[in-house]
């Protein structure tokens, strides 16, 4: 059985997730809402992998429970740049272009819980296939805020 | 009759009375020095326009001025009381300092003109705006205080005449939660709740709701039910040591950002525990068994320890919720002003639901209103949402409304939510918003991290107006300065929380050339030159009473529904709730009897949103979730707040209100009663802290946050420990520096920062990480009141007095003289 290379990959791909996550708040700290929001969502990627990482032990697999990338001090320079570029139009573009692969990393992660779950249930792993229900429909949710934020910004990043 | 100082006794005197019996009258005037009613020349209809509560009251005039006021005994609201605010407030009318001309910016100076001058650079500068950059380059922010006719008129210029989306109400900073945690619960806007639920509920819950400050009268009639027979039991759910608090069975005093956690134990206790009426949830809802499986990991013991509440306190409470009979429950800033907004409202709603509690005498929900006239934001549009409750995301409704306005769909713009302030606030700081016109209300003091707010709107690239009655804190900013009539210099309608339909009835002239914001609003549209379809005027009407038929029309058949209503109607008699229909000529006291909503996917205002991320749910989604229509359970995790205390700001930082003023006390401030019972700016802490840190009431202190500083005297209050307040109301138009700082910031607002509920898009002011120093010891106690929840509980303080010059006169329905 491969459950335990599907286990690694959603593990690398809900650390991936959370690493685009903060790196999109970091890059728009002008723009409020989603510096903060991409913050608290990725807080349920951190989870995803320490989950993972106490499920895989089950089937072989020795995962790190720690989510990569807390911000160092890259990353509050960074912030410090959002913050002073904000009078400027090109992040609007910007967040736009990072909203859009929010979008497509989510998805991917969704389609690696749909591989799981598929496996979890053949394979009868309940515990498993719980895991999967249970976090699943927060990628969605991730999913759906790219979507909508990005359909929100996109008149006035486009028109104006 | 009875005289008695409504400074001192903010309540007035008790009229006790038992479940299900009719609050007794009592009638409150208040005449200008040395006058009777014998001297007045008449008697003008009018309600509230200093705080939400809608009281009714006739102005007295004489000699073309207003001279005091008097309580409508008629009326299903008030019953005859008066707060202190409406018996005080109307002074300001006659304030020397109204703006009388227009003022426009030469040279770097506001200079006055006249009024074509003024008008013509403001539609100048729209229409080439129009040319250049589209109308996603031109904003609207109004208020809470215009009326209904105005709102309407506003929506319309905006959204059928202009096409922009940027349109939103200082309602964003009061009530938005209330209006997004409803159409969350039940798809739409409106109240299930009535102020008669007082007379009839076992048991009242104030979540963050200091009722004894914002709707003084309304707490009179709980104050009343609780001095008679089979009082109601009273949950309180607030930080500081409030009125409310002081009369409540239980008093909770979460940590500031926690609300959810909490919420979220209460109900696990009430769902563990069976307190549910299990038909009802069958009958009229969907999402229990979500609700009860997210509440589950939410024990008490968990709440206990996040939100530093003891854990038999939780469990009393949910114990007294859960057994209720007839459960009121109220909300209003201490949730929605603080994290996670929208998600823990949303769960004051879920317990009434659950519990069966709706729609019948004694059970309701009042997600109440900050400010008098939020109801007709909401309704009219000027918030951004489409008129009476329309859904932007439903194509059905965006033609129909285009059939009311007489224009093309492709003209109302619906592509997106509308632009909530903050978010026009960071176009305006990209440079997208060229155009930004303030209607009746001061961002310069209201909205949160001044330095930011004042540095976007000083911008040379934006083009500001405002529209006023004083030169505010932002009218100084301005471009354009539109002077404008005030409440007695005009006539509108306006909606409490309550759906209370009131009349507001022109008294007198306005001073100069003043003018209506209806007025100066169609006369704006007429200058832009806005048309609908066929080439007529866009805006068919020309005063309030053609607007208001206008609405009839627009609100025909939606929730808020005024067809039934008239200017004739609403005179001489008790205000009316709506819907007021054909077949509810007199209106409606409950919505959502017997569990029948407003929540059909083709009907509803809303398919709601994700409660944590904020993303709007789409019509696909919402009617596999909600096919029939019935109310939805929804529940979110708790998030920690975003700002966390530290070693550097180690207290938690909550702003709110006094009793005594309004909003930036552009007003308040300008009645010498309401002014001297709270002049100056203050900071509350424990007695604990205090004490831990040696220091005494009327300290001079510092409080900082990494975003500024503010001075104030310290009160030592019954707040819980860790946390600060600060009183909103203090700007600097009446200080040197005109509209900032002058090296001494008071305004708590300098403090706050910029973070907003991804639901309701509503600023959160209550979860700040601050610190305190001490600058001076104190020559004296700090200027707050000792009559409300600044209460002292150290010290030597003096009890706040009106004296002679606020002595108003009661008269009790029995005769009895006070």
């Amino acid at each position: 059985m491969k459950l335990g290379l599907a286990i690694e990959e959603l593990h690398r791909s809900e650390n991936h997730l959370a690493r685009v996550l903060l790196a999109v708040s970091d890059r728009h700290k002008a723009d409020h809402e989603v510096f903060y929001v991409a913050r608290d969502i990725a807080g349920w990627s951190q989870r995803h992998v320490a989950e993972l990482a106490r499920i895989g032990a089950d089937f072989g697999v020795d995962l790190d429970a720690e989510p990569e990338g807390e911000p160092g001090i890259l990353e509050k320079l960074q912030q410090a740049t959002s913050d002073l570029l904000g009078r400027r139009p090109e992040p609007g573009l910007l967040l736009l272009a990072d909203l859009r692969h929010v979008h497509r990393e989510a998805a991917g992660v969704s389609l690696d819980w749909e591989l799981l779950a598929q496996a979890a249930q053949g394979a009868r792993k309940r515990e498993l296939l719980g895991l999967a229900e249970r976090c699943h429909p927060d990628t969605l949710r991730q999913m759906r805020w790219a979507n909508a934020k990005l359909k929100e910004s996109a008149t006035q990043a486009l028109v104006s | 009759m009875g005289r008695i100082d409504r400074i001192a006794e903010p309540w007035g005197t008790r009229t006790p009375y038992g479940p299900g019996e009719t609050w007794p009258t009592r009638v409150d005037s208040y005449l200008a020095d040395g006058l009777t009613e014998d001297d007045v020349d008449r008697w003008v209809q009018t309600a509230s326009i200093l705080h939400s509560n809608g009281d009714a009251y006739d102005m007295a005039v004489k000699d073309g001025q207003i001279v005091g006021v008097r309580g409508r005994a008629v009326d299903r609201v008030n019953h005859g009381r008066l707060g202190p605010k409406d018996l005080y407030g109307w002074q300001a009318n006659n304030s020397p300092d109204r703006l009388t001309r227009p003022l426009i910016r030469r040279d770097g100076e506001l200079v006055e003109t006249d009024w074509d001058t003024a008008m013509d650079a403001v539609a100048g500068r729209v229409k080439e705006l129009l040319d250049e950059r589209g109308p996603s380059s031109i904003a609207f922010y109004t208020t809470g205080q215009l009326f209904l006719e105005e709102y309407y008129t506003l929506g319309l210029i905006a959204h059928g005449g202009i096409g922009t989306n940027h349109v939103d109400g200082n309602t964003r900073l009061c009530t938005a939660t209330a209006a997004a945690a409803l159409k969350e619960t039940f798809a739409s806007d409106g109240q299930p709740g009535s102020y008669t639920d007082v007379d009839h509920a076992d048991v009242i819950v104030l979540y963050g709701h200091n009722m004894a400050e914002t709707q003084t009268v309304l707490w009179s009639r709980v104050l009343d039910r609780l001095a008679g027979p089979n009082p109601p039991q009273v949950i309180c759910v607030d930080p500081r040591e409030t009125p409310v608090a002081r009369a409540a069975t239980v008093h909770l005093a979460p940590r500031p950002g926690t609300n959810v956690m909490l919420m979220n134990a209460l109900l696990h206790e009430i769902i563990g525990n069976g307190w549910v009426d299990r038909g009802y949830v069958d009958a009229h809802t969907v999402g229990f068994d979500e609700l009860a499986k997210r509440v589950q990991d939410y024990p008490p013991e968990v709440a206990a320890e996040v939100c530093d509440v003891p854990v038999e306190q939780i469990r009393e409470a949910a114990r007294i919720i859960g057994q209720a009979q007839r459960l009121l429950s109220t909300v209003l800033q201490g949730f929605y002003q603080s994290h996670q907004a929208t998600a823990a409202a949303v769960q004051v709603n879920n317990i009434n639901v659950v519990r069966g509690m709706l729609g019948k005498p004694g059970c309701g929900i009042l997600q109440m209103n900050g400010q008098p006239t939020a109801q007709n934001t909401r309704e009219a549009g000027a918030d951004g949402d489409l008129p009476a409750f329309r859904n932007w995301s439903n194509d059905s409704h965006i033609q129909d409304l285009a059939r009311v306005w007489n224009v093309d769909p492709m003209d109302i713009p619906h592509y997106s939510p509308p632009t909530h302030i903050m978010q026009q606030l960071r176009y305006i700081e990209e440079g997208s918003i060229r155009f930004f016109y303030v209607t009746a209300t001061n961002p310069a003091v209201s909205l949160p991290e001044l330095t930011r707010i004042r540095s976007l709107l000083s911008q040379e690239r934006l083009f500001l107006v405002v529209q006023d009655l004083f030169l505010t804190e932002t009218a100084q900013l301005a471009d354009v300065v539109l002077p404008a009539a005030t409440w007695g210099e005009k006539t509108g309608t306006f909606t409490n929380v309550d759906r209370t339909v009131h009349l507001s009835e022109k008294a007198v002239d306005p001073p100069g050339e003043a003018r209506p914001d209806l007025d100066i609003l169609i006369d704006f549209a007429h200058r832009l030159d806005l048309r609908d379809k066929d080439g007529a005027p866009l805006v068919k009407w020309s005063d309030p009473e053609g607007a208001f038929e206008g609405w009839k029309e627009c609100s025909k058949g939606r929730p808020c529904d005024y067809s039934g209503l008239s200017y004739d109607k609403l005179r001489g008699g008790s205000g009316i709730q709506w819907p007021v229909t054909d077949e509810h000529p007199d209106g409606t006291e409950h919505i959502y009897v017997d569990g029948q909503f407003w929540a059909q996917p083709d009907y509803c205002e809303s398919y709601g949103r994700d409660l944590v991320t904020g993303a709007p749910l789409d019509e696909t989604e919402y009617r596999a979730l909600n096919p029939t229509g019935r109310a939805v359970l929804k529940a979110a995790e708790y998030l920690p707040p975003h700002e966390l205390i530290g070693v550097d700001f180690p207290f938690q930082l909550i702003t709110g209100r006094t009793l005594y003023h309004f909003h930036t006390r552009t007003k308040t401030a300008r009645a010498p009663q309401l002014q001297a019972a709270a002049p100056e700016v203050w900071v509350e802490m424990s007695a604990s802290d205090a004490a831990d840190r040696g220091w005494s009431e009327g300290d001079l202190l510092a409080v900082t946050t990494p975003r500024g500083r503010v001075e104030a005297k310290l009160r030592i209050s019954g707040i819980r420990p860790g946390v600060l307040f600060l009183p909103f109301h203090y700007g600097y138009w009446d200080e040197p520096a005109g509209h900032e700082p002058d090296g001494h910031g008071r305004a708590a607002n300098e403090l706050t920062l910029t973070d907003w509920d991804p639901c309701s898009k509503q600023p959160i002011f209550k979860t700040a990480a601050a610190n305190a120093t001490r600058l001076a010891p104190g020559d004296g106690p700090a200027a707050a009141p000792t009559t409300t929840g600044s209460r002292p509980v150290a010290g030597d303080v003096p009890p706040t007095r009106g004296g002679a010059a606020a002595e108003a006169v009661e008269e009790l329905a029995t005769g009895g003289a006070r």
